[in-house]
Formats: structure tokens, C-alpha cells, sequence
């Protein structure tokens, strides 16, 4: 399978190309999506784009729904810290 | 993505490319008409039909997707309406650049989602849907060697457990929480239906070896910064089980957050429609899990009519309506015997996360306040799933209404969907005139 390279908090990182964003976060051991009020952890639930947890910021665009999106080369994705 | 390049005036558009959106426009195509198709999705094809280039399809979807596509019917993915500012008007977000869209018909074809209902632990990451976790398998999360616990409704858990079997999961369990009655009656209604009943044992074939529980469900999940265990009970006894990921739902919900924009008429968590799928406002009409949760056979028949119709054909085969009658009294079936049970209600603590976006725990809620009282004084259901999870969840506990949302749906650039408000056709010009009935 080919590869792509996005950036999480500019730390190029290698992926199969075709995967959702989601699933390639998950893959590289991103359990953190986001962070709730109280610190803890947010990740992906439903995978359809319907909750919203898996919302990050991508390209400076914030909000978008990483189950939605495919990776791509040269995708930046922040992430809390 | 790009925005796709459209025809000047479109005749349909369809929000939803599962099953039942590519029937409707299959259908609006066959009868001459220029049909786009939306989906949020990286591809179209639906939950059900959801895939990966390579990946093998059953072939009633090889042969929709193939009639679907350019130049006979134009399709754009990872696209979402974000708001419908007048009649026959759409605000269409392509994948981060929005514009207007004029049409003379809509048929919404949202599907369904999955019935989250909070329980202590439920935000852990880990703790997916279990349609969610069959979406996030079929989006390439890696699984093998790991331990999976499903708990959900009805007949999604068997296809999403085969699955993560068949890629080297390891499903400890699988969880109904309907009794061993509702199933048993449900399964000997399947002699009547044995497409359904083969596809039903071709599961089974596939999961022998997985335990499978009647009557059981999660109590709480545990874990850090992840989860790591599950408490379930099954049979009056509690249980606490070591996994990787928790698949949890209570079966399936209509979606019905576009339809509640545009202003139609939601009962009992459907889109309301007619014989001929209409909904309660003219130009729009509806088809498939979004009207009432029955499968994809059902989906497809209805998508047909309510292409057919929705392009002013007046005569739709008989045989159609009877096909769809027939599939939606399996919906009903459905609906009965895996209905969410009591005890699904009665897991919440004071400090359980009720609304998700918002961080509202139901020890803030007073189950007396209305659902805008709630909204007004904890910000409840205004996040950005705009209630689509946790208006669910406190219509389930608190028998509140569902709002109906505002836009813009999702959480497109203000700046640029006020730009393609700007663009639209203000509402005092003419309105795109539906096309002319097809006798």
C-alpha cells in the first residue's frame, strides 16, 4: 500500500494513503482527538461524522471532522498537546 | 474536493448516497432528469455499502454505484448542506468551499445513526458506537489482536463482529439487550424472509465460537486515558471484562437534523412521508433509515419511489408501493422486539457526561425544566453536533422534544457560508418551478 506523510503538530509521519484521518491517528497511537473542560481525553465514537468527537484542526481550519476526511500528503492536523 | 461542476439548474438533489440515494437518483436519471448527489462521506455507498478502493461489494451496490457516476448523474462526496435558506435552495459545504445550489426537488436519503445513550465512562476513547466501530474498521483502523466487547441491538452486531473477526479481532462478547424472547420471536419471524435469514446465518457461521448474550448490556467502562475495562451485566449478575474497545449502542435513530431544517415534519424520530414518500414540505421528499429504521431493501424500493416521484412521474409500479409496504412492516418488526430497554435509562450518575460538546453532566440537569430551560442554563444540546447525540439521550431520559437545529450544520467558515447566503437567489425572486409531471 502507498504511503502518504502528514504532519501532526509538524512532526511528519507516515501513513497508508486511503485511510480516514481518524484511522490513521489511531494507528499512530493518538488516543487524545481533543480535550474536554476537565482535561481528559476525547476520541472518535460514531465514525459517520454525526458526534463531532473526532473534530480537529486541519490545513487552520478547526472543526473538521477527522472520520470524514482522508489523509492526504502534506496534511497538517493539530493536536492537544 | 472541489466543487463539481453543475448543470445550470438542477431537477433533484439527493443529501445521502447509501442505499436509498442512489436509488432515488438511479431512478430521476433513468427519467431523463440532472441529479447530484451529496454525501458527507469519502465515497459514496453509505454505512452499509462503505468501502475502500479494492474492497468487494455485494452486487446490488456494484450496480447502483455504477449507474450512479458521471456523466449520468453528478456526485460529490465529503460534501455536507450546511444550511437551506429558501425553497429549492441549498448551502453546500465541498469539502471546506461553500456554495449555493438551486434545485427543483429534494430527496433526503440522511439514514440513520446510532442510539448513544450515556453511561458512566461512555466519553473514554475506546468507547465507539458499534456502527462506529464497523465505520472505523472499513476507514482502515488496524484491529488485529485486539479485544472487543460489543453491546448493542438488533441485527447490526453480527456483520460489524464477523468483521472485526475476520481482520483478527478478538470479539469476547457479543451483548443484545433485547431478552431471549424478543429474539427468539424475532428469529422465527425470518422464515418468511429467508434472504434475510441467510444473510442472518452466514453471520452466525462467521461468529461460532463468540459468546452471545440476551438481555445484557454495559454498565459502566472504565479506564484513563482510554478504556480498559468494561462492567457489564448480563442475567442479573455483574461482570467486569478487560478490552481494547467497547462497541456500544441501542440499535438505530433516524437522521433527521437536515429534514427538521428544512422544516419537515418528524414523528416518533421519522421524517413523516406519504405513499409516494413525500414529506410534509413540498419539494422535499424522504426515503430509506431517515423514515423509519427497516434495512437497505427497504431503503432502495423507497429510494426508487421517491426519485420516481420526486420528478413528477405519476405512474410508480404498483408493485413498488407493495415491495415497500412489505419491507417496512419488517422495520416495525424491528423496532419492536429490539426496542431499548428500561434499564439502558437508569445508568446515568450526577456525574455522568450527558452533552458531549458541552461537557454538561446530568447531575446539572433538572429533569422538570423543558428542553430550552436545560439549554438556556447549561448550554445543553448547543455544541456542535447541535444535540444530534445528547438530544437523543434526553429525549430518551427526560422525555424532552428533540430541537429542531439551526444553522449552518457542522461547523463550516461563518465567513464563507455568509458568502454563499449572499450568492443564493434572495427569496423574493422566482422560485425554481418544479418539473413537469411525467404521466
Amino acid at each position: 500500500m502507498i504511503d502518504v506523510t502528514i504532519l501532526v503538530n509538524g512532526v511528519p509521519r507516515r501513513v497508508p494513503a486511503d485511510l480516514s484521518l481518524a484511522a490513521a491517528l489511531w494507528r499512530l497511537g493518538i488516543h487524545r482527538f481533543r480535550t474536554d473542560r476537565d482535561g481528559a481525553p476525547r476520541a472518535p465514537v460514531c465514525g459517520m461524522g454525526t458526534c463531532f468527537e473526532c473534530r480537529v484542526e486541519v490545513d487552520g481550519r478547526t472543526g473538521v471532522r477527522s472520520c470524514l476526511l482522508p489523509v492526504r500528503e502534506g496534511l497538517r492536523v493539530e493536536l492537544p498537546a | 474536493m472541489s466543487a463539481p461542476v453543475l448543470a445550470r439548474r438542477l431537477d433533484l438533489v439527493v443529501v445521502g448516497a447509501g442505499p436509498a440515494g442512489l436509488a432515488a437518483a438511479d431512478a430521476a436519471a433513468g427519467v431523463g432528469r440532472q441529479v447530484l448527489v451529496l454525501d458527507q462521506a469519502p465515497r459514496p455507498g453509505g454505512q452499509i455499502w462503505r468501502h475502500r478502493p479494492g474492497d468487494v461489494l455485494p452486487v446490488e451496490a456494484r450496480t447502483l454505484l455504477d449507474r450512479v457516476r458521471p456523466p449520468r448523474v453528478a456526485v460529490a462526496c465529503g460534501a455536507s448542506v450546511v444550511d437551506a435558506p429558501g425553497p429549492g435552495q441549498l448551502i453546500v459545504d465541498f469539502g471546506g468551499r461553500l456554495a449555493a445550489v438551486e434545485t427543483g426537488a429534494v430527496v433526503l436519503a440522511t439514514g440513520a445513526t446510532e442510539r448513544l445513550l450515556p453511561f458512566p465512562g461512555w466519553t473514554l476513547p475506546g468507547v465507539v458506537g458499534v456502527g462506529g466501530m464497523q465505520a472505523l474498521l472499513k476507514a482502515g483502523l488496524p484491529v488485529a489482536g485486539s479485544r472487543i466487547v460489543i453491546a448493542g441491538s438488533g441485527p447490526l452486531p453480527w456483520p460489524v463482529a464477523a468483521a472485526l473477526h475476520h481482520e483478527g479481532a478478538v470479539v469476547e462478547e457479543i451483548l443484545e439487550q433485547a431478552d431471549a424472547l424478543a429474539v427468539a420471536r424475532f428469529a422465527l419471524s425470518l422464515i418468511g424472509r429467508p434472504a434475510t435469514l441467510a444473510r442472518a446465518l452466514r453471520y452466525r457461521a462467521a461468529t461460532l465460537g463468540i459468546p452471545y448474550r440476551t438481555g445484557g448490556w454495559v454498565v459502566r467502562a472504565e479506564g484513563t486515558d482510554r478504556v480498559t475495562h468494561a462492567v457489564l451485566r448480563v442475567g442479573g449478575r455483574e461482570r467486569r471484562i478487560a478490552c481494547d474497545w467497547l462497541a456500544t449502542a441501542a440499535g438505530l435513530v433516524p437522521r433527521t437534523e437536515l429534514a427538521q431544517l428544512l422544516g419537515c415534519t418528524v414523528h416518533e424520530e421519522r421524517i413523516v412521508v406519504d405513499q409516494r414518500q413525500a414529506t410534509t414540505v413540498r419539494g422535499v421528499w424522504a426515503a430509506g433509515e431517515c423514515t423509519g429504521v427497516a434495512g437497505d431493501r427497504a431503503a432502495r424500493v423507497e429510494g426508487t419511489i421517491a426519485g420516481l416521484a420526486a420528478m413528477g412521474v405519476e405512474r410508480i409500479p404498483g408493485a413498488l408501493f407493495r415491495r415497500r409496504d412489505r419491507e417496512r412492516r419488517f422495520g416495525e418488526l424491528l423496532a419492536q422486539r429490539f426496542a431499548p430497554r428500561r434499564e439502558l435509562r437508569e445508568r446515568v450518575t450526577a456525574e455522568t457526561i450527558l452533552c458531549r460538546c458541552e461537557d454538561v453532566r446530568a447531575g446539572a440537569i433538572d429533569p422538570a425544566w423543558s428542553a430550552r430551560q436545560a439549554k438556556l442554563w447549561t448550554r445543553v444540546g448547543m455544541g456542535a453536533c447541535q444535540g444530534a447525540v445528547c438530544g437523543l439521550a434526553c429525549r430518551t431520559l427526560y422525555g424532552w422534544d428533540t430541537a429542531v437545529p439551526r444553522p449552518p450544520l457542522g461547523q463550516p467558515p461563518l465567513g464563507s457560508w455568509a458568502r454563499a447566503l449572499g450568492e443564493a437567489t434572495p427569496p423574493s425572486a422566482t422560485p425554481p418551478s418544479p418539473a413537469p409531471p411525467i404521466p
